[in-house]
């Protein structure tokens, strides 16, 4: 006990005892996938089709593709509840390019810059102003989609190039969409960028102790910036494939998806409260709230009572754990 | 005069006479106090839905589901007064403040017993409440033929020239002034949001203190819910969606900080006032209703740019002043 040498080297983490990968997370929502799974299959006899699964992915995929941006956001400790508002600002600014008559790869470039410009205006707003986001972000979600509602009032621009469906519709190979693929190639993205590189980490310490990582040298600021972008960038490419799948722009477009990108993202773990969560928990969760809406709707449950499963789950999949580690506790004590 | 400069109420209150004003020399009936009198009573649901968001955002928590709270009560007390008209009306709107009462209840014990954040408990019941009024309506429509003359009758009806519907509003507001100024509850409530650690030191209960906050905003919302069905005479899954950012935009403009522990009844009223004044105002001078939700985007991001600076830093000033002293 006298001189016990130091260890030689400290670990960047601990090795998870076999388990604590069992009782994680992602174990849990993998679980869950699983069971609503097969009792899809059981309910529906439709269901365990190649294209009936493809057509499930459409049910999620965009709304996932912000999730992603969305995680990162809400681990760094902040929220952007206005990424519907730009999707139905940059899908109204794509409309007014088709009236000007620009082609397709002109209507991508203005539906992603759109979408990183408000993500933009956002982020100035949060970190040069210090104004705390969900206030900040609820008043861009009215000017964006206010600014839509001006352009388009209760009229609708349709009259998308026929290339331009392919980003909505288009299929890559076999039963796989472009849509899918986009999603999966971001996810492992957004995976990398979290989990694997220092940025990741900062985004980590930020959403933990914001006043710690400034004075260990991370540039809050910046990085809460680029955040905000990011989602913004992502919104961008959302609105590209709603614009291209719907073939019309509305004003309405998207109502309501912040509060479902959101679910999905506190679904999938990451804690609202900022400082930790994971990638492979929202792609889990992106799935999860895919299967429920796809299988209820294969036994013609309407959309409305499915949000009362989403919102079932949502509360009890973030309950559970905390009730069972108070049964516990109260078990061993 | 300096003193009185510091509430930033005052300065909110200049800016609804500046608007009121500017409205004026477009369209000079709009100051008239019969007119006033008639965007008070179109704004009266929004002060008591903004008046019970304030008090949950006072203590740092947030309530996304009183428009789905509000959706539902309403579809409970329509449906009741279609299928028995013999219900008097006092009675449903103590079925309504009570139906609004357990929803906020379940809000209340969620984030008081499991400790769940409420923004994730509030985002997941907003959906449950809807999703819960479509499947007692089976998705059907409550009409205003199948409503009784009394229910939908009592709110127009005056008393001393004001409609029902505003002596409720402002029976309600007098309520809420001394809940917060000279209740030990409306202390606490302050004190959490200012301060929870110190709070619980203190000796308030922070999690019971939280959960009857949220029971107020359900009874709010609640009451709303008969308010809105009897004043838009239609009940429908559809009711005030969306409507729950325009409550918390109004408490915003009040200047209720987000962050918890600053905000008055005043500031909620008038907040609620404001975004009122400007829906009444648009049509009236010509311009196009769809301008509306842009105008009120960028007045929430004014007010919000206009009280960070108010109350960034509100600690250290107190030090300063304590050096200084």
């Amino acid at each position: 006990m006298t001189d016990t040498p130091a260890p030689r080297h400290i670990p960047d983490r601990l090795d998870k005892p076999l388990n604590a990968a069992i009782f994680s997370w992602e174990a849990l929502l993998v679980a869950v996938a699983v069971a609503i799974f097969a009792v899809n299959s059981f309910a529906s006899p439709y269901f365990l089709d190649a294209w009936s699964l493809s057509d499930l992915t459409f049910n999620f995929t965009e709304k996932a593709l912000i999730a992603l941006a969305m995680a990162l956001l809400i681990i760094s400790g902040e929220i952007d509840l206005s990424v519907a508002a730009i999707i139905a600002l940059a899908s109204t600014m794509m409309g007014m390019a088709v009236q000007a008559g620009a082609g397709t790869p002109a209507l991508v470039a203005i539906g992603i810059l759109v979408g990183l410009g408000c993500g933009a205006f956002n982020g100035l707003l949060v970190t040069r102003l210090g104004l705390p986001s969900i206030v900040v972000t609820i008043g861009t979600m009215s000017l964006f989609r206010g600014i839509a509602f001006i352009v388009l009032g209760d009229q609708a621009y349709k009259g998308y190039p026929s290339s331009f469906a392919f980003f909505g519709q288009g299929y890559v190979w076999w039963v796989v969409s472009f849509e899918l693929t986009l999603f999966l190639v971001a996810a492992v993205i957004y995976w990398f960028l979290l989990h694997r590189t220092s940025f990741g980490r900062r985004v980590f310490a930020i959403g933990n102790n914001p006043v710690a990582a400034q004075f260990s040298g991370v540039r809050v600021g910046r990085i809460k910036f680029i955040l905000f972008c990011l989602t913004g960038l992502m919104a961008g490419i959302a609105s590209v494939l709603i614009t291209s799948r719907l073939g019309s722009t509305r004003p309405s477009i998207a109502q309501g998806y912040e509060l479902e990108v959101i679910t999905m993202v506190v679904l999938g773990g990451v804690s609202i409260l900022g400082g930790a969560g994971s990638i492979v928990g929202v792609v889990l969760a992106a799935f999860i709230m895919g299967l429920v809406t796809f299988g209820l709707g294969l036994l013609n449950v309407p959309g409305i009572v499915m949000s009362i499963f989403i919102g079932l789950l949502l509360i009890i999949v973030i309950a559970l754990p905390i009730v069972w580690r108070r049964v516990r506790r109260e078990r061993f004590t | 005069m300096k003193v009185f400069l510091k509430y930033r109420e005052v300065w909110l209150l200049a800016a609804i006479v500046v608007l009121i004003g500017l409205i004026s020399m477009r369209f000079p009936g709009f100051a008239a106090f019969g007119n006033l009198r008639q965007v008070f009573n179109d704004t009266s649901i929004l002060i008591i839905l903004a008046l019970g968001q304030m008090v949950v955002i006072l203590t740092r928590s947030i309530d996304l589901s009183m428009a789905s709270n509000l959706c539902f009560t309403g579809m409970v007390v329509a449906m009741l007064n279609a299928a028995h008209p013999a219900i008097p009306i006092p009675l449903l709107i103590v079925i309504a403040l009570l139906g609004g009462l357990v929803l906020g209840a379940i809000n209340g014990f969620l984030v008081w017993r499991l400790n769940i954040p409420s923004i994730v408990v509030t985002l997941g019941t907003l959906t449950i409440y809807r999703g819960a009024t479509f499947v007692i309506s089976g998705g059907a429509w409550v009409n205003a033929d199948q409503m009784s003359p009394d229910f939908i009758g009592l709110q127009r009806a005056a008393f001393l020239g004001i409609p029902v519907l505003s002596w409720i509003a402002i029976l309600v507001i007098a309520l809420f002034f001394l809940l917060m100024t000279r209740t030990a509850l409306g202390r606490s409530i302050y004190a959490i949001g200012v301060n929870p650690t110190a709070s619980v030191y203190a000796g308030i209960d922070v999690g019971r203190t939280k959960f009857i906050v949220f029971c107020i905003s359900g009874m709010a919302a609640g009451l709303c819910g008969y308010l809105w069905i009897s004043r838009y005479v239609i009940a429908s899954v559809e009711v005030a969606n969306g409507y729950e950012l325009n409550i918390i935009a109004a408490c915003v403009i009040g200047g209720i900080s987000i962050a918890g522990g600053i905000g008055s009844v005043g500031g909620a009223v008038l907040g609620a006032l404001f975004l009122g004044i400007i829906s009444n105002a648009l049509p009236v001078i010509n311009i196009s209703p769809f301008w509306q939700m842009a105008i009120s985007g960028s007045a929430i991001i004014l007010a919000v740019v206009l009280n960070a600076r108010g109350e960034r830093r509100q600690g250290r000033i107190i030090l300063k002043k304590a050096e200084a002293a």
